[in-house]
């Protein structure tokens, strides 16, 4: 009790002391006086008992030292001091602090923001229970190693497994739903009954669906989405029980899923309907794929044992099934689904990020130990003066502190604007499928992140320069002054330091350099047509219409026709699926040649006449559709290239037949050849692709192209106001251009956010890289300024003093990006799945790194060189 | 012996030393009612029958010691020969801390006079 009063009491002394300082002068005072009293009265002269009273007290200032001690805690007062000192020492100094600030806080800028999102990826857990147990199911066929699953097959799968205690089936779609001005699309899905149940989510809201609410005599119920309720439903808490019409059925609304749900699987959807095996003519085929499944692994299983027994039952089905040849199984785990896809990506964003910290780090322990190196002196004098060594540390961990507290916080705050940033540059569409970075920013994590970079580097500053600047003789250390062999010592260590930021600089050089060339590479991918100058939209026809065909495709051609009226407009054409997007196969067979019922799959569009003109691919042989070609006329198709060489090869192909696999279906004949067009991915190699006349083959869903003569951006909203017009019960949506579409592929953009992001950080690397170089390149001149000075007296020309400083430089320069040109190699091997068209070891980009590198360190060492060469011999020498 | 031996070792063992030194701070104070530092520190001296030297600026730190504990109080007043001095004073909890250090004193010193003592009955 009374240590914790007197703690109080001497923590209160913390404050300002003029008071107490003036009532402690006076008591001692008193003290002696009433003490020199005594000593006259014993018959001291007077100057004798004063001295007598000052001896035996022990001297003033000492005892005041003492009650000072006593009177707070001495430790925080010198904290306390110490940092005051820090403050106006680097005051004094604000290039000095400015720099160490700004480098340091760039460093945890860059390397906060980008860990908030590897964060919110890879260490947030998904919003299921226990999600390290739930799998992906999928099918798998040569070309294509994650394919949907057929209706039939997921029930197998679910009956026969030995491994889930849950198996779930789910189809991302889009629903058309009736508002008030007319049609639009709604992202949704379908999933079984007990899907919520398998992933362990309770709806925030309501309940989720009962048993048998999957079947088609059950009434149409759904589920929606938190952001859907809010947003269409303004969070009304009576939602439950009202109706929404999707695709033109009534749907009773049952649930609202909690807010921070998400399931990129299936594009996050705003309505989620019970999965109803009538709904879609696909569910009753074997051999149609639409459906992804989750399942929820037995206690004990492994994924592997999961993968195994799939595997296994896809076996078994493929010997009992004809549809099922040539299918395998493979379960993943779900986490890898949904993040799997940008988890290199953040991987090399956080090293890139790491390095640019490294060399940020790197570059501020120069300066201060620089700058310890120019204290040296005063480190010698204070020392001489008694000041002990732990208080001399103390101030070097102190300065150290202050710099790397500003530093964060500068760092923290920009991180959250970088973040704002790179959620932008990422763009809503792309966001929209990775929902879990929804509500990304400064979380506790990442400042538990800040707070430990803040720390290390705290520690590295402190006592890198503390280490430094005790030699271990006194003397020295005073006799110095500001020259002599502790430069070299410094040299030596600063010269060090400059090669590794070089080094590190050569790599994110390098990996920029690389990523660059990928997104360069696959943007000039040979795509089969322009994509420039083309507006599309995608269209869903009114329900009333979808079941009678040749209303459909009066629809489609009044919209065609309607389109091509408007200005600027020179050609319109429809496909069931744009370019660079995937899409549907079908399975055929070669009329006239032996079939034993093997998969032979190619790419699947429904297009119209005008289609390859608008697109300006280019036919090789035969013709393009005609509007001709109509359901009256034999069946006709177009090949590309492609497909041509796989089933003909050496032969002209224009004029075979083909048909799919069903023994019913009727023959088609080929027509026409095209040159191969990107309808897939853009870093995937084209997979074999039939057309089909639309007009034969018709969908009531479709994508149109539009070419236009001018901006087609602009012609975006005529585009969905004008079909609107035709039947206010059209519904349109996606409309982008097509430039857009290719730019926003998956492959397109990962790449982009890479490039910029890696190419950012290399720009920072190699700015700091060259300030460090000059430097250490500067100092060293100001350190030899008087040798410079001795060989001009003795005359030395300008241009070998220019040899002399760069001869230095250049030693370093070299072992820089030697050392880092190595390492870069090692290093791109990590950027191995992002890189496109281009070798790891690119022979071109390390050139060209080494030569940019180069002339940057060069030129940085110029400054100093010329500085040098500049010494007027005279002043030099008298300056000793 | 036992104090000079403690002074010599003041800066080695300063723990010992301030507690033993806030103990005949107490006591003098007792004795001779409000003080101010200087007279605390000769009556100890003459006290200690001048065996003790005391080095009088230590006895500031102790006395601030014992006012952050609550055990003393301070106050300015006018000494016998008219001089302005810091007076201090026994609080309660100074006069119940100094019964309960007296008594912990005298039992140790009795226990070690036993040891010490050439009859030796602890051996």
């Amino acid at each position: 009790m009374r240590r914790l009063r007197a703690s109080l009491v001497r923590l209160a002394g913390l404050g300002p002391a003029t008071r107490r300082e003036r009532e402690l002068a006076d008591e001692i005072e008193s003290h002696l006086q009433l003490h020199i009293d005594d000593n006259i009265r014993a018959g001291m002269r007077p100057e004798q008992a004063r001295r007598d009273a000052l001896l035996k007290l022990g001297g003033v200032e000492p005892t005041k030292e003492a009650y000072r001690d006593r009177r707070s805690v001495p430790l925080l007062e010198n904290l306390w001091r110490d940092t005051r000192y820090a403050i106006r020492q680097l005051r004094k100094n604000p290039g000095f602090t400015g720099t160490a600030v700004l480098v340091l806080g760039l460093g945890i800028c860059a390397s906060a923001a980008i860990f908030a999102f590897v964060d919110a990826t890879l260490i947030k857990p998904l919003p299921y229970r226990d999600p390290a147990r739930l799998v992906g199911l999928f099918e798998t066929v040569q070309f294509c190693p994650r394919c949907p699953l057929s209706y039939p097959d997921y029930l197998d799968w679910k009956r026969l497994n030995k491994v889930f205690t849950a198996v779930d089936a789910f189809e991302g779609t889009g629903f058309t739903l009736r508002s008030g001005a007319g049609s639009e699309m709604a992202g949704g899905a379908r999933v079984t009954a007990a899907f919520f149940r398998t992933l362990g989510v309770a709806p925030a809201l309501g309940r989720d669906f009962r048993a048998g609410e999957d079947t088609p005599e059950a009434p149409p119920t759904v589920v929606l989405s938190y952001a859907a309720w809010q947003k269409r439903f303004a969070g009304n808490a009576h939602v439950l029980g009202q109706t929404v019409t999707l695709n033109g059925d009534v749907h009773t609304i049952v649930g609202v899923l909690p807010a921070g749900f998400h399931f990129a699987a299936a594009g996050d959807p705003e309505f989620w309907a019970a999965l109803r095996t009538n709904a879609n003519s696909c569910y009753q085929t074997r051999g149609c794929h639409s459906l992804h499944a989750v399942a929820r692994l037995r206690d004990g299983v492994s994924i592997d044992a999961a993968d195994a027994n799939i595997k296994l039952i896809a076996g078994q089905l493929e010997k009992q099934y004809t549809s099922n040849v040539g299918q395998g199984g493979s379960a993943i785990s779900l986490v890898e689904l949904e993040v799997g896809r940008i988890r290199p990506i953040l991987i090399v964003l956080l090293s890139g990020a790491g390095l640019l910290l490294l060399i940020a780090c790197v570059n501020v322990s120069s300066l201060m130990l620089v700058r310890a190196e120019s204290r040296k002196r005063e480190i010698a004098v204070r020392s001489a003066l008694g000041g002990s060594r732990a208080r001399l540390v103390s101030q070097f961990v102190t300065e150290a502190v202050v710099v790397v507290a500003s530093a964060t916080v500068l760092g923290v705050t920009s991180a959250h604007w970088l973040i704002g940033i790179l959620i932008g540059l990422i763009g809503a569409d792309q966001l929209a499928g990775m929902p879990f970075l929804q509500g990304l920013g400064l979380n506790f994590h990442v400042l538990v992140f800040a707070a430990a970079v803040a720390l290390a580097a705290a520690v590295l500053f402190s006592f890198a320069p503390a280490s430094r600047s005790f030699s271990p003789d006194l003397r020295e250390g005073l006799a110095e002054g500001g020259r002599g062999s502790a430069g070299t010592t410094w040299r030596r260590l600063g010269a060090n330091l400059v090669v590794a930021e070089l080094a590190i600089a050569v790599v994110l050089l390098v990996g920029a350099g690389l990523l660059g060339k990928s997104f360069y590479r696959l943007l000039h991918v040979d795509m089969g047509m322009r994509p420039d100058h083309l507006a599309t939209l995608q269209i869903a026809e009114p329900q009333a219409i979808r079941a009678d065909n040749t209303k459909v495709v009066a629809m489609a051609h009044e919209v065609t026709n309607t389109v091509a009226r408007l200005p600027g407009v020179e050609s319109v054409a429809i496909s069931s699926m744009l370019p660079v997007r995937g899409g549907n196969t079908m399975w055929i067979r070669v009329i006239g040649r032996p079939f034993h019922g093997e998969h032979n799959e190619v790419g699947y569009r429904q297009v119209s006449a005008g289609y390859f003109t608008t697109l300006r691919a280019k036919l090789l042989r035969g013709r393009y559709f005609t509007e001709a070609d109509d359901a009256s006329k034999p069946p006709v198709v177009i090949i590309d290239h492609a497909l041509a060489e796989k089933y003909f090869p050496g032969e002209d192909a224009v004029g075979k037949q083909i048909a799919y696999t069903p023994a019913s279906a009727k023959p088609m004949e080929i027509v026409g050849i095209v040159e191969d067009i990107k309808e897939g991915p853009l870093d995937e190699t084209t997979w074999p692709t039939l057309y089909v006349a639309f007009t034969q083959d018709p969908d009531d869903h479709f994508s149109l192209a539009v070419r236009t003569s001018k901006g087609e951006q602009a012609l975006l909203p005529t585009l969905a106001a004008t079909i609107h017009r035709i039947d206010p019960g059209i519904a349109t949506y996606d409309p982008r251009t097509m430039r857009d579409r290719i730019d926003n592929t998956p492959a397109a953009y990962l790449r982009r956010c890479s490039a910029w992001l890696v190419g950012g950080f290399a720009l920072l690397a190699l700015l700091l890289g060259a300030a460090g170089l000059y430097g250490v390149i500067a100092y060293s001149v100001s350190r030899r300024t008087r040798e410079i000075g001795v060989r001009m007296a003795l005359g030395a020309q300008p241009a070998t003093v220019y040899r002399l400083i760069l001869r230095e430089a250049g030693w370093l320069i070299a072992a820089g990006l030697a050392i880092g040109l190595v390492a870069s190699v090692a290093a791109a091997t990590l950027l191995r799945g992002l890189l496109f068209g281009v070798r790891s070891a690119d022979p071109e980009t390390l050139a060209a790194v080494a030569a940019g590198l180069g002339a940057a360190a060069l030129l940085a060492s110029y400054i100093p060189a010329r500085r040098a060469a500049s010494i007027d011999p005279v002043d030099a020498l008298r300056a000793e | 012996m036992w104090y000079v031996l403690l002074v010599s070792n003041m800066n080695d063992k300063a723990d010992v030393w301030q507690g033993t030194l806030a103990l005949m701070v107490l006591k003098t104070i007792e004795t001779m009612g409000p003080l101010h530092g200087y007279g605390i520190a000769r009556r100890i001296e003459q006290t200690s029958g001048n065996l003790l030297s005391l080095n009088y600026g230590t006895l500031y730190p102790a006395l601030l010691k014992l006012e952050q504990e609550g055990s003393i109080a301070s106050a300015w007043g006018v000494s016998e020969n008219n001089r302005k001095a810091k007076f201090y004073k026994l609080t309660r909890q100074g006069r119940k801390q100094l019964e309960k250090e007296a008594r912990d004193w005298q039992q140790a010193t009795a226990i070690l006079a036993r040891f010490l003592s050439p009859s030796g009955d602890a051996v």
